[in-house]
């Protein structure tokens, strides 16, 4: 069963296909005069010049970090071009109509329609392509209600007080290489304000969608939820089918006001590298929270794309009873790697969190789930639910986990369970023997193994996830 | 229905079975009996192809098809369905959903339209009741903390509703009380048909008292050394397997 199971690593990515579209591509290299041009091409002000300048000077002087559990070739960052558009975008088209057709086309393909009428009922998508944000839909309707969701390029020259505010509010640019990176040189994102006591009408969600050569994608999400206020959002990103490596480093911040609530889900499908490990997004995300008095974030993610994987999203629990949770599903096969998991910093009274993260490794992949519970000496009463699960498909694939619990308090309660299994010859031939065909069975086990964290993803996005995972473990059974 | 011919068969480098011969028509059952390590389960899951299951020799033959050639599933969908003595938990995956597809993949192999969720789910309901389960178990994972009267009545409850044409059922009433072997019994009994023949594997006379068979063979060092009807299970109650093991040897 083992070899069968083996025999079956191999994947179709289906967002493999690159667009035939004419891109404003800057000449590889980065130095100062690269995040003069990013900033003179957004036509930003002269403050944000110099917050990414700030951030440049502090880069230079860092190390990139090398703890975690994954090993890839040293990444040349001059060799990568930091800003690619679309060409058809230079003109800033003012509604749909006059958007290139060919990128409409490339988001209908990746099944994300763009015409309002076409799109999942109730979910505003802002679409991102390599640089820059192509379309945002709904947006008259959000503002009705007072919601601000709009690319953050557009929020700089728009909402700057808010920008100011609030940007590395979270993620400092200092916090750590990618971020100090990502600071200097990021180029679009999603920008999102729920104002005071706005329970956000519809989902929002932003996709991703890397497509020039040789180009890093750096978006930077916003998201700033007044007291009271709730919104759920929503990340998908896809990339074509590359022999090259391909950089992306984001930063997300998000800001929980007293008694507002996020939710942001991520489905992440990078272009994971070919069955020999040829290729491949590398993925160095840092997501971040922080809730104020009585605030809830949670984390969902499914990660089933990237060649390396280093992404933490992280709730800081500042107010009292303010909540964080994580719920993450990672799947890795033939050469992927992923080190993934979340920090949950406990300073205010009777915080909570719970992490339930779950890994999945096939093929010859390593998957590490890193995880930080720190309880400070002031969050009295404060507690913490870990369940981590690995699940293993074949023999020569790796699970690994990296908790790390910190408490400073003595009436803390901090909980951590953890588990390993197979996907046994026995589950298998049972499910074989009731007629379902190796496949199909290899993916409704996989599939109840995550139960628990696809409940904590919207309806539409849990059925899309299902499906993902299924597609990703193609050719992981024979 | 089934007829195996010369079946020698191996699990890793252990000749098991040597020279079964058994041929089952139609509506008949067949109780399998023997003493532990005689290769009665073995029986059970070179049917059903079994990974780790080897035939060296022989043929079988299920519905007029060589049912060595075919994959565990095309198996099963064929009409092939074991009852195990160990069923194996499949945590999250909902007993609903599973069955759900089993069912599925046995209609479309007859060329027959899936059911709908609505429709399934009522059959289903109607059947757990059939085998004395709350129908809240549709909703929990596949065996997951089902105690172990709990997962041979959701075994025989999957067999009511894939309508098997051929029923293998490996010792289940192993570790049953005798509430639960009766509720086992009653629902193999509902099933039976003079199109639907059942293998029933056994050590215990008991089950038989229940489940009365037309054939009784006892299988003995990998072969049957007697066959019988059923009053030879009384026979084997009062005197043990060891006289037959003699006369073998």
């Amino acid at each position: 069963m083992t070899e069968q199971v083996e025999s079956l690593i191999r994947k179709d990515y289906a967002a493999g296909f690159h667009s035939k579209i004419e891109s404003d591509t800057l000449a590889p290299g980065l130095d100062e005069d690269v995040v003069r041009f990013i900033s003179a091409k957004k036509e930003e002000p002269q403050w944000m010049l110099d917050w990414r300048l700030k951030a440049f000077r502090a880069w230079q002087e860092m190390e990139e970090p090398t703890w975690a559990h994954v090993h890839y070739p040293e990444i040349d960052f001059k060799a990568l071009s930091y800003y690619s558009a679309p060409k058809s975008m230079a003109d800033k088209p003012q509604s749909l109509d006059e958007v290139d057709p060919e990128l409409l086309a490339t988001y209908e393909k990746l099944g994300i329609p763009l015409h309002e009428q076409a799109t999942l009922a109730g979910v505003a998508v802002d679409a991102v392509f390599d640089s820059v944000s192509v379309v945002t839909t709904y947006r008259a309707k959000l503002e009705e209600a007072g919601v601000i969701f709009c690319p953050i390029s557009e929020a700089i020259k728009r909402f700057p007080e808010l920008v100011k505010k609030y940007l590395g509010s979270v993620v400092p640019q200092k916090d750590n290489f990618y971020a100090a990176l990502n600071s200097a040189v990021f180029s679009d994102g999603s920008f999102v304000y729920i104002p005071k006591g706005v329970r956000c009408p519809m989902e929002l969600s932003t996709y991703f969608r890397i497509n020039e050569m040789n180009t890093g994608q750096f978006e930077r999400t916003l998201i700033v939820a007044e007291e009271g206020s709730y919104v759920s959002y929503l990340e998908g990103c896809t990339a074509p089918m590359r022999d090259e490596n391909q950089l992306h480093a984001a930063v997300v911040e998000l800001v929980a006001l007293d008694d507002a609530q996020i939710k942001y889900s991520t489905v992440q499908n990078w272009y994971p590298g070919d069955k020999d490990g040829k290729g491949g997004i590398y993925n160095f995300v840092t997501k971040r929270g922080i809730c104020h008095k009585n605030a809830r974030i949670s984390w969902t993610q499914v990660e089933t794309g990237s060649a390396v994987t280093w992404k933490y999203p992280s709730c800081i629990l500042k107010g009292d009873n303010s909540v964080g949770e994580f719920y993450s599903v990672a799947l890795t096969n033939n050469f992927q790697q992923a080190d993934t998991g979340t920090k949950m910093i406990h300073l205010g009274k009777n915080t909570s969190s719970t992490i339930i993260a779950k890994g999945i490794s096939a093929g010859r992949s390593n998957s590490a789930y890193r995880g930080l519970v720190r309880i400070n000496a002031g969050a009295s009463g404060a507690r913490n639910f870990t369940q981590c699960d690995s699940l293993l498909i074949g023999d020569r694939c790796g699970a690994h986990t990296f908790p790390y619990i910190e408490s400073k308090n003595p009436t803390a309660v901090i909980e951590h369970e953890a588990t390993t299994s197979k996907v046994s010859d026995d589950q298998m031939f049972l499910c074989q023997q009731r007629g379902l065909d190796a496949e199909k069975a290899v993916s409704m086990i996989v599939n109840g193994f995550c139960r628990e964290v696809f409940k904590e993803l919207p309806m539409e996005f849990a059925v899309e996830a299902g499906k993902l995972l299924e597609v990703s473990l193609e050719g992981s059974v024979g | 229905m089934l007829d195996i011919r010369n079946l020698n068969a191996r699990v890793e480098e252990t000749e098991i079975l040597r020279n079964l011969s058994l041929n089952i028509k139609p509506g008949e059952i067949h109780a399998i009996m023997g003493p532990n390590g005689a290769g009665k389960s073995t029986l059970g899951n070179i049917l059903s192809g079994r990974p780790g299951y080897e035939a060296t020799s022989g043929e079988i033959e299920f519905n007029g098809k060589n049912l060595l050639e075919m994959d565990i599933e095309e198996r099963a969908r064929e009409g092939l369905f074991l009852a195990f003595q160990y069923p194996v938990e499949i945590p999250g995956v909902s007993n609903m959903e599973f069955l759900k597809a089993s069912v599925d993949a046995r209609r479309k192999h007859l060329g027959q339209p899936e059911l709908s969720s609505f429709d399934f789910m009522k059959i289903a309901r109607e059947t757990s009741k059939r085998v004395s389960l709350d129908a809240a178990f549709l909703k929990r994972g596949v065996n997951e903390g089902f105690s172990g009267g709990e997962k041979k009545r959701n075994e025989i409850m999957q067999m009511m509703l894939l309508e098997p044409s051929l029923c293998i059922l490996d010792e289940t009433d192993s570790g049953l009380d005798i509430d639960a072997l009766q509720v086992v019994a009653a629902g193999v009994n509902s099933m039976r048909s003079p199109e639907r023949s059942f293998i029933v594997v056994t050590h215990y006379q008991r089950l038989l008292d229940f489940i009365v068979p037309d054939y009784v063979h006892v299988l003995a060092g990998g072969r049957i050394v007697k066959s019988g009807g059923k009053e030879l299970a009384l026979e084997l109650e009062a005197k043990g397997y060891s006289w037959l093991e003699d006369e073998v040897a």
